[in-house]
């Protein structure tokens, strides 16, 4: 064995150690083999095989899952560009190019000397600071030419990350409006004292009377969910707080634990009081890596003003502590029983329901899941009452909606607004102008024209999980749609037939009409495919895979019009070109050695 | 409906003063295994002569498909030269059918298709051995391969598919009949067959 | 012993507390398409080629439990054309070459095209490059006609208790692997008589030397159609 390779082995050791060879902790294991070594070699699969006692097949079934997670190297720099629409806006593409020329590789592949590689993945929610980027998972935001051509020299000059310029990590906050969530005095464990003056079943009487609906989109009662839970059977419960936040133009979740931490541990807290659960977990997306430490360092803090850990906050018998769980690129893994399979270590799938995670959640135990903003209202409502809490935002949408505004406007950012606000008021307070569409609750959401502009923000409206991406006149909403579609289809999570397959058809359809080979047979060919992914998916990232395209072509149909350019059905790809190679062998041009395009 | 159908919607099978019915067929990157069976219909040919008179075809001489009512056509895309037939095909045809597994799917010479178009030229004439003077043939006259074998449909529009490899004669007729007679040639789940 | 019933294309289907919808249907002697299900192993829900309208909305029938007095549409125009679309979906994300296919005439993505008059895969070709694994001296892998249907892996590790087979990567880049340092069928620990060589429901895992032992025509679905051989039923158990 090689000194490198021996070193390698014993880093590997050390993390299997770390998280005493735990199965349900192999996704942690390997991020951090990831981490350290640059990439998961055969050797390392063997190791964390042996000591977890797990066949290697399970190993590279979860590592291939995940996008930040490679069997084969990838370079010591791994340059990740966000490809998210408001990224492409700000000009993420056209950097991407400047970067492979400078370094001489192609996107995808790896540099010849291993140093590099470059390629796109999902929005890393930087949609307001844009274009994003991540460089071995950590996130880079406000990219400009300068600042790529920094970075390739840093990179060719091999000087390691963690000596780069600390303003190449600055991520703002960029709060632009605050309500009764961001202007509360989170004064750790305030809440929770008022938790146990009222004892547990009346501040859950509290949460039920606030009417707080959860934050992640669906808008299930939090109250119900928890009573639920606390009502199931089950030998131990769990508080989970989903921080996956993998939808494309949402953010708040980022700002919400980079500034306001305590409010959602303390929400989850309280909820753990409620439901008589010991174990938390707060599933970070992998993109929010660099957060990490700041993390649990607040974790620790809290430990230390005994607001975790045991007899918290001198309540004999109160045991509760919360553990951060990485994930590594699968937007899937927002699902709540997807995120479950993935903190147990597994691929990320998502579960057959019924059952549903409040009765069989974390290790088949009863198990809440919820939002982070969800954790921080119920922080504020333990504190204030339910009914303050519901005085504000609609009868049916009590209390107030983080949204994550970005795209064309002049102060892009969060607002935080009362329930009931119009989509009109919000594209004022924001400064956007000649505004064309409006994306609600990102590509699974819901894309609105000027005529519907004086709808609400409410789940009796338009329900969101805080996602809000303008688009003015000079946009082409029909390329706004494909990115989305192609997002769909990079985040499938392959389960089942009509998303794995269909994702992948209607992006080749997208692209078809894209490259003027679209013609109304097409058109009615991706109208079906919508109507397969949306009715016979799996879960809901198939079912809303068609919503980009179903709303853009109600709405905006002339995008798709002007790409309809023949009349009858023309091949999706280029027959002159299905000839070059053939051309190139013979030495051929004559013209026989052609095909022209049909017309 | 289909076209032919809606003329002969009128006409019984029975009073052939009407004119007949202009088939054309023909096979690209096929085996003629799909004509050969479709022969194999035997003595119900010279029934199908009284309705039906054939334009290109392996049967005639024609060389270039001309104004008809149904193409039909066996083998996949795999070069130039079947382009320009199968557009001229969909020019000329009313309605099309795609007939065998290779004109459905691509079929045998599909199984090219995992290779990359270069290293099979270049295994094929020049490094395999024994060959007498390597060099890959580039006489004008020879359609260039391109990159995939293609089923029909992904080049131009296809009007029904007819599987099999080949269909049977008794599914070439049947669907042919009902073709010819206004109905809508019907699937059965019982004569559909891939093999 | 049961008294709860639903309706299945009108039918009355009687079941079993637990039992989902196909199961009960098939023990009634109903034929519902499916492929990745299999009557002795937990079902999965994954092809999809099972979906039911189940009081409006479309549900894989493999997992979803009987309700009593629930109203299921299984063989309709509308539903049936959503299914074709699946197995067309399955067609052309692989290689399915079936003249040249082993399986063919037994295999039941085949038999299930037929059964949903399927004359073409309609959709364009992915034609991926996948391969063969013919390193094991009894059984052939050939990865261009898995479905991943999963069934093997199931077999594998819930009656073989072994793990040879599972599913890697993800989205249309999901695809079957091995457990073995190679990745070799042949260096994994495989046998002839697990479980997992009998599940195949395509001409995926295949036994050799078997080639052409039954002629073609002559086949389990040559001569009755899916319908009536996986229909399930009492006298078929
Ligand atoms: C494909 C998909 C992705 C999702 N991603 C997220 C996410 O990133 N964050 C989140 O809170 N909820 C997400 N959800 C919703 C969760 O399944 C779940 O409803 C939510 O976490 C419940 O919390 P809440 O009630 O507080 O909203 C997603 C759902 C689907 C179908
Ligand atoms: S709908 Fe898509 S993401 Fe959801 S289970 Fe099916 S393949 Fe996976
Ligand atoms: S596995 Fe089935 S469908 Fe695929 S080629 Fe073989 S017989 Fe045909
Ligand atoms: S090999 Fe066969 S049984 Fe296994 S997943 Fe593929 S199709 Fe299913």
């Amino acid at each position: 064995m090689s000194t490198a390779t021996g070193m390698q082995a014993a880093r590997v050791n050390e993390i299997v150690a770390r998280y005493q060879a735990k199965p349900a902790s192999l996704l942690q294991i390997l991020r951090e083999v990831q981490e350290c070594c640059d990439w998961i070699s055969p050797e390392s699969v063997g190791i964390v095989s042996r000591a977890l006692q797990l066949p290697r097949l399970k190993i590279e079934a979860v590592a291939t899952f995940y996008s930040f997670l490679y069997l084969q190297p990838r370079g010591r720099y791994r340059v990740l560009f966000s490809d998210n629409i408001t990224d492409h806006m700000a000009g993420s593409r056209e950097l991407l190019e400047q970067m492979c020329k400078r370094l001489w590789i192609e996107k995808g592949k790896v540099s010849e000397d291993g140093l590099v590689s470059v390629d796109t993945t999902s929005c890393t929610g930087m949609c307001d600071q844009g274009p994003g980027m991540l460089v071995n998972n950590i996130a880079l935001a406000g990219l400009s030419a300068e600042r790529v051509d920094a970075i390739c020299d840093l990179i060719t000059d091999q000087v390691p990350i963690a000596a780069w310029p600390s303003a190449f990590f600055a991520v703002e906050d960029n709060i632009r409006r605050r309500d009764i969530l961001l202007k509360a005095e989170a004064v750790p464990g305030a809440a929770l004292q008022a938790a146990f003056a009222r004892g547990a079943e009346a501040t859950l009487r509290e949460i039920l009377q606030s009417k707080l609906r959860g934050r992640g989109g669906a808008g299930f009662s939090a109250g119900t969910k928890w009573e639920s839970c606390r009502n199931a059977q089950g030998d131990t419960r769990y508080v989970v707080c989903n921080a996956d936040e993998g939808e494309p133009g949402t953010f708040k979740d980022r700002v919400l634990l980079h500034s306001h931490a305590d409010a959602v541990i303390e929400g989850m807290t309280v909820c753990a009081y409620v439901i008589g659960a010991r174990r938390g977990f707060l599933y970070l997306r992998g993109e929010y890596r660099y957060l990490l430490d700041a993390l649990l360092a607040v974790l620790a803090r809290r430990r230390g003003q005994r607001l975790l850990g045991e007899d918290i906050a001198g309540r004999e018998g109160f045991d509760f502590d919360i553990e951060i769980h990485l994930g590594a690129g699968a937007y899937v893994c927002g699902e709540e029983s997807a995120l479950i399979e993935s903190l147990e270590g597994k691929r990320g799938t998502p579960r057959n329901r019924p059952p549903y995670p409040v009765t069989h959640g974390y290790l088949d135990q009863p198990t809440v899941v919820n939002n982070v903003e969800t954790f921080a209202a119920c922080r504020l409502i333990a504190e204030r009452g339910g009914e303050w809490y519901a005085r504000h935002g609609t009868p049916e949408s009590s209390g107030t909606k983080l949204l994550s505004v970005s795209g064309d406007c002049g102060r892009p950012g969060i607002y935080e607004f009362p329930f009931g606000v119009t989509v009109r008021e919000v594209l004022n307070e924001c400064g956007a102008r000649n505004t064309q569409a409006v994306q609600i609750s990102g590509p699974s959401g819901i894309c609105l024209a000027p005529d519907e502009f004086s709808r609400r923000i409410a789940f009796e409206d338009i329900p969101t999980a805080g996602a809000f991406m303008i688009f003015d006149r000079r946009r082409d909403m029909f390329e706004v749609a494909r990115n989305f579609v192609d997002f769909f289809k990079h985040e499938s999570c392959g389960f089942c037939t009509p998303c794995r397959v269909g994702t992948s058809l209607l992006s080749n359809l997208m692209a078809k009409l894209h490259g003027g080979r679209g013609s109304p047979y097409d058109f009615a060919e991706i109208e079906k495919l919508n109507i397969y992914l949306q009715t016979l998916s799996h879960c809901g990232l198939g079912h809303s895979a068609c919503n980009p395209v179903l709303h853009t072509i109600a709405k905006f149909r002339p995008a798709y019009a002007s790409r309809l350019v023949h009349h009858e059905f023309v091949p999706a790809f280029d027959l002159d070109r299905a000839l070059s190679t053939a051309r190139q062998m013979t030495g051929r041009d004559d013209s026989g050695a052609h095909l022209k395009e049909d017309t | 409906m289909n076209p032919i159908a809606a003329d002969l919607k009128s006409a019984d099978m029975d009073t052939p003063r009407k004119p007949k019915v202009r088939i054309a067929t023909t096979s690209l990157a096929g085996c003629f295994g799909c004509h050969m069976s479709f022969l194999d219909i035997d003595e119900r040919l010279v029934a199908l002569l009284e309705l039906v008179e054939f334009d290109r075809s392996p049967l005639t001489d024609i060389k270039v498909c001309g104004p008809c009512e149904i193409g039909i056509i066996e083998g996949g895309v795999c070069n130039a030269e079947n382009v320009h037939v199968l557009r001229t095909f969909r020019e000329q045809c009313t309605t099309l059918v795609a007939i065998g597994a290779c004109a459905i799917n691509g079929g045998l010479p599909a199984q090219r298709n995992h290779l990359p178009l270069a290293t099979l030229l270049q295994e094929v004439y020049t490094t395999r051995p024994g060959l007498a003077h390597g060099g890959i043939p580039n006489d004008p006259e020879l359609p260039l391969p391109l990159h995939k074998v293609h089923p029909l449909h992904e080049v131009v529009k296809v009007d029904y598919f007819i599987p099999g490899c080949p269909p049977s004669a008794e599914v070439i007729w049947t669907f042919l009949s009902d073709l010819l007679a206004g109905r809508a040639p019907a699937s059965d789940r019982r004569t559909i067959h891939f093999d | 012993m049961s008294d709860s019933c639903f309706s299945l294309d009108g039918a009355s289907i009687a079941f079993a507390a637990g039992q989902t919808i196909l199961q009960a249907a098939m023990d009634a002697g109903h034929y519902i398409p499916h492929l990745c299900f299999h009557p002795e192993l937990k079902p999965h829900g994954s092809c999809k080629v099972c979906s039911v309208r189940v009081d409006g909305n479309m549900m894989a029938s493999c997992t979803t439990p009987a309700r009593q007095g629930m109203k299921v549409e299984s063989a309709t125009t509308e539903v049936d054309d959503q299914r074709r679309a699946v197995v067309q979906m399955l067609f052309v994300e692989g290689n399915h070459f079936c003249p040249s296919c082993e399986q063919s005439g037994r295999c039941k993505l085949q038999a299930t095209a037929y059964e949903l008059q399927m004359t073409s895969p309609h959709f364009d070709h992915f034609f991926p490059d996948r391969a063969v694994d013919a390193s094991h001296p009894d059984f052939l892998l050939d990865f261009n006609r898995c479905i991943l249907c999963s069934l093997c892996v199931r077999a594998s590790r819930d009656v073989d208790q072994k793990a040879v087979f599972g599913l890697a990567g993800r989205g249309i880049g999901t695809r079957l692997i091995v457990n073995s340092e190679s990745g070799r069928l042949g260096d994994s620990d495989f046998a002839a008589t697990d479980k997992a060589a009998q599940v195949c429901p395509v001409g995926a895992i295949l036994r050799k030397r078997q080639g052409f032992n039954v002629p073609i025509g002559q086949r389990t679905y040559d001569v009755a159609p899916i319908r009536e051989s996986d229909r399930g039923g009492p006298e078929k158990r």
